[in-house]
């Protein structure tokens, strides 16, 4: 318990010195006494190189196998971050650097999906269904996850940011799906009330259209307000943030204004560096880069909602061990999770690992999965979401379990 | 409302993007079966002059990925010195985006005005199940001539002519990065071609041909990526290795290269890059002979049984249904391994098949954004010189043209596109348009758009349509918007419509549920 509040001390005063973004609106968040347990899913969709996320720096087959991709040990130019003494962050994360410190930033290394495609949309679909091998499932599993949570619900339980509602968020359960960029919260002509009145004539059935319609204009409302508040004033002229960025204020500002958000997903693209991905700069690192701060950012903007969040980053698989030809990597099989949030037993890389040597890689070429996605995913709904055993076993239906090797990840 | 005239409306929004003004009359006119006759030989379907016009003033649509290299790529920059000189480096970018653009301009305005509407489904169809990416490096250069001399011109024909076609395209080739694909080890091992590359021969099974419970191994990837090396357009600059080897070979080399770029259009084939070892591909033996292997196993990927399946299973339900009978799926597959994968011979299975004819079938598609934005276009008749409204839309809709990243392209189905927010800027789409506040006539200052940045123009877009100006009432008749549809809306529909203000009718047409539908 100590330890908790301790973090939440060195978290707020990490935040105050650098231009804290303050949630001072009308529902502010100290006035409402705490609020739902949020869990925030960012998908890389096209395979993340985790090898050089979280670099095993101090093994010599590392660079063996990787020689003009290698990110170089620390202390060196574009050297990782220690971690631990063994992996290392890749120096475009710097970001997250104060949240590992804090311990609220911990990675599950060789993690991933015991579906052995290499198929990206396979994979994917595998581990937004959370049926691994199974393509009938037909809901996602934040979906279900929604299902489970205790109510009530809103409009805006659940967002999912983009202009499509992804697989893992489909479902029974009205999810939100917020635009991208500065158009989210501006008015549109359906605000008119005459507008309005016709067009819900027209929309007035049980039909799958009628449904997402109402859903729209509910959510649209919701976050409209959520949006123009003060908290514009709180920007005090800042430059807009851009991209992830944005999207990520806009996530905060939503959690101030509402402490009802449970869950939020969002996907970035353009993770399958086949070609050059270079190593401590260089493709991958320019992807990185946004996506730390990003993720920065939203911790800043969450304030005190840190406390009860955990963010999940997930990608389909993991990549080759060796470079390929072309100075990039191939698909592959493990990865890496990023796990953090205030909850989240930090300053550690969990799961199981493997080594890089002969046959302890995946054959002969990948990164084994010692760690089920799903038991990840698992100890988060248990140890953060509160869920039971059995509603457990509804969101992630014959996933093996919190296994040892993770289970102490949260902090309870 | 007669029962020819739903079909007219059927065939219409299936095999094309919906009625203009007049189309359902005239395709009951010349009965059903004449209608898909003509749409499935377009050629004797004349486009309207100002089309015809257009497209010619559009210099990007017939250069080559040479040419434009050349004047924009790699060879152009090193001209300016542009590793010293950003600012000419970003006015160089900059003057090149004028091809991707006009590769999208004549996308959409084909889709609104010519009357070879199938054609302009299949453009679309096709280039989504072989997709580049246009913000992807080299391919902002050579999208366009992929669209035009790739795709376009088989959408109707072989599927092996088509799958040949992609394979050896700059674009194509770029995207997936089967021109860094080397033999480990070769002669022209060096730099960034030293080892083998599986990008592309996994997406060709996957995605292109068998699909991905087609029956392949990951040994079958790997040794497609052998078979496959030394595919390629050469380096950066258009030159194959042979070009900078030494002595004699470097002569021959340049010239056969030109030779080959002549001929094939950017593709060149680096004999020092191959793996000229014997393979054996999904059971075939495959002799190490050079490029005709890659020949030799894009026929076998063709002619495969997956792939008549797979094909037919997409073409369905692009179609047909997001899910669509199997036994309609089979006998389209029939028809593509009986006729050695007649594109066409394939679509007039399933056009003419009692489950497409069936008025179940109709109205059952939910549309894409694609779809929607220009069947809204055509139902209202309004005039079109400037595509940038479009563009925006579909970029706020998420089918921002030639923007897929992914090699999967473009969903068609209801689950990849029905959401909340779709309903909701659909229907501000619908609103914009019918109250004229979209500037479609206005010849737009810039004609370009930017595919590293498409939410520029969905923001600018999002603005013009949600001004704040007095909407002006409608500039398209409802009533004359309900007899270019075939009077098709519910009663629901007819009566929400006949309570609302007049200038707020034509609107709830293109918003309505039946209009999101085809």
């Amino acid at each position: 318990m100590t330890n908790v509040n301790m973090k939440r001390r060195d978290m707020l005063a990490l935040g105050l010195g650098a231009g804290l973004l303050l949630p001072l609106g009308r529902s502010a968040w100290a006035a409402t006494g705490g609020s739902h347990k949020k869990l925030i899913v960012v998908f890389l969709r096209g395979a993340v190189d985790g090898m050089n996320v979280v670099v095993p720096y101090a093994e010599a087959a590392y660079y063996n196998a990787r020689p003009t991709i290698a990110v170089p040990p620390p202390g060196r130019a574009q050297g990782v971050i220690d971690l631990d003494g063994h992996f290392g962050l890749h120096p475009a994360l710097a970001a997250l650097k104060p949240m590992w410190q804090e311990r609220s930033l911990a990675f599950v290394h060789a993690a991933g999906s015991p579906d052995e495609t290499r198929s990206h949309f396979d994979a994917q679909d595998y581990m937004e269904s959370g049926t691994p091998g199974r393509k009938s499932t037909a809901d996602g599993w934040m979906n279900r996850l929604l299902a489970q949570l205790p109510g009530p619900r809103s409009a805006t339980s659940a967002l999912s940011f983009g202009p499509t509602l992804p697989r893992i968020m489909a479902g029974p359960v009205n999810v939100a799906n917020i635009p991208l960029g500065r158009s989210a919260g501006a008015q549109i002509p359906l605000d008119r009330p005459i507008i309005n009145a016709a067009f819900d004539q027209l929309y007035a059935g049980d039909d799958s259209l009628s449904r997402a319609y109402k859903e729209g204009i509910e959510s649209h409302k919701k976050v409209m307000s959520d949006l123009q508040t003060e908290m514009v004033e709180a920007d005090n002229g800042a430059p807009s943030a851009q991209g992830f960025s944005q999207d990520t204020e806009h996530l905060a500002k939503m959690v101030a204004q509402n402490p009802a958000i449970d869950l939020a997903f969002f996907a970035l693209g353009g993770w399958d560096t086949h070609v050059n991905q270079g190593a401590g700069e260089g493709q991958l690192a320019q992807k990185l880069q946004p996506l730390g701060e990003g993720l920065a950012s939203l911790v800043k903007g969450l304030g005190p909602a840190y406390r009860d969040t955990v963010i999940l980053v997930v990608s389909e698989f993991g990549r080759t061990f060796h470079e390929n030809g072309n100075r990039g990597t191939d698909h592959g099989h493990g990865n890496v999770m990023w796990v953090m949030g205030g909850p989240v037993a930090g300053g550690k890389v969990y799961g199981t690992w493997p080594g890089l040597v002969g046959n302890e890689l995946h054959e002969g070429r990948d990164l084994p999965v010692t760690t089920d996605f799903r038991s990840v995913v698992s100890t988060v709904l248990a140890g953060h979401m509160g869920l039971s055993l059995g509603q457990i076993d509804t969101v992630m239906p014959g996933a093996p379990g919190v296994s040892n090797n993770v289970s102490s990840i949260i902090s309870t | 409302m007669t029962s020819d005239m739903t079909l007219a409306r059927h065939l219409s929004d299936r095999l094309g993007f919906g009625p203009r003004p007049g189309d359902l009359n005239a395709i009951a006119g010349m009965g059903p079966e004449a209608w898909i006759e003509q749409q499935l030989h377009p050629q004797s379907l004349m486009l309207p002059n100002d089309l015809t016009t257009r497209l010619k003033e559009m210099e990007a649509l017939s250069m080559s990925p040479l040419q434009t290299l050349r004047a924009f790529g790699p060879p152009a920059e090193r001209a300016i010195n542009a590793k010293d000189n950003p600012e000419k480096k970003k006015e160089l970018r900059e003057q090149a985006r004028f091809i991707p653009s006009q590769g999208v301009e004549a996308k959409l305005l084909r889709g609104v005005f010519s009357p070879r509407q199938l054609e302009e489904v299949l453009a679309d169809f096709w280039f989504n199940h072989f997709n580049v990416y246009a913000a992807k490096g080299l391919d902002s250069l050579w999208t366009t001539s992929y669209d035009e001399s790739a795709i376009r011109p088989h959408v109707l024909g072989r599927f092996r002519d088509l799958l040949g076609a992609t394979a050896r395209h700059p674009a194509m080739l770029f995207y997936l990065d089967n021109w860094e694909n080397t033999a480990p080890g070769s002669e022209g091992a060096r730099g960034n071609f030293t080892g083998l590359n599986e990008n592309y021969a996994r997406e060709l099974m996957e995605l292109h041909t068998l699909g991905v419970d087609g029956g392949y191994s990951q040994a079958d990837v790997i040794t497609l990526a052998r078979i496959l090396t030394g595919w390629g357009f050469g380096n950066r600059n258009g030159e194959t290795n042979e070009d900078t080897a030494r002595g004699r070979r470097r002569v021959e080399g340049r010239l056969s290269a030109l030779m080959d770029v002549r001929r094939t259009g950017g593709f060149i084939f680096s004999s020092d890059r191959h793996d000229f070892s014997k393979k054996v591909f999904l059971g075939h033996a495959i002799n190490g002979r050079g490029e005709v292997e890659g020949d030799e196993a894009l026929d076998i990927l063709a002619s495969h049984p997956s792939t008549a399946r797979h094909i037919s299973f997409k073409l369905a339900q692009y179609f047909l249904a997001d899910t669509p009978d199997t036994r309609v799926v089979e006998t389209m597959a029939e028809t593509f391994r009986s006729s050695n994968g007649d594109i066409r011979a394939v679509l007039k299975t399933l056009f003419t098949h009692p489950a497409f004819l069936a008025p179940s079938a109709f109205g059952t598609k939910f549309k894409t954004p694609l779809r929607y934005t220009i069947s809204a276009v055509r139902a209202s008749g309004v005039p079109m010189r400037n595509f940038r409204p479009l563009f925006g839309v579909l970029a706020q809709l998420g089918e921002a043209p030639y923007g897929c990243l992914t090699p999967d392209g473009y969903k068609c189905t209801e689950d990849a596109w029905l959401n909340a927010d779709a309903m909701t800027r659909r229907i501000t789409f619908a609103i914009a348009l019918a109250g004229g506040r979209l500037p479609l006539n206005m010849e737009p200052t810039d004609n370009s758009v930017s595919m590293k940045k498409p939410e520029r123009v969905a923001d600018r877009t999002a603005r013009q349509e949600t001004a704040n100006a007095p909407a002006g009432g409608s500039v398209v008749d409802p009533d004359a918007l309900i007899e270019t549809l075939g009077q098709q809306l519910s009663d629901n529909t007819r009566a929400a419509i006949a309570a609302a203000r007049p200038e707020l009718r034509a609107s709830m047409i293109l918003g309505s549920p039946e209009f999101m539908r085809c």
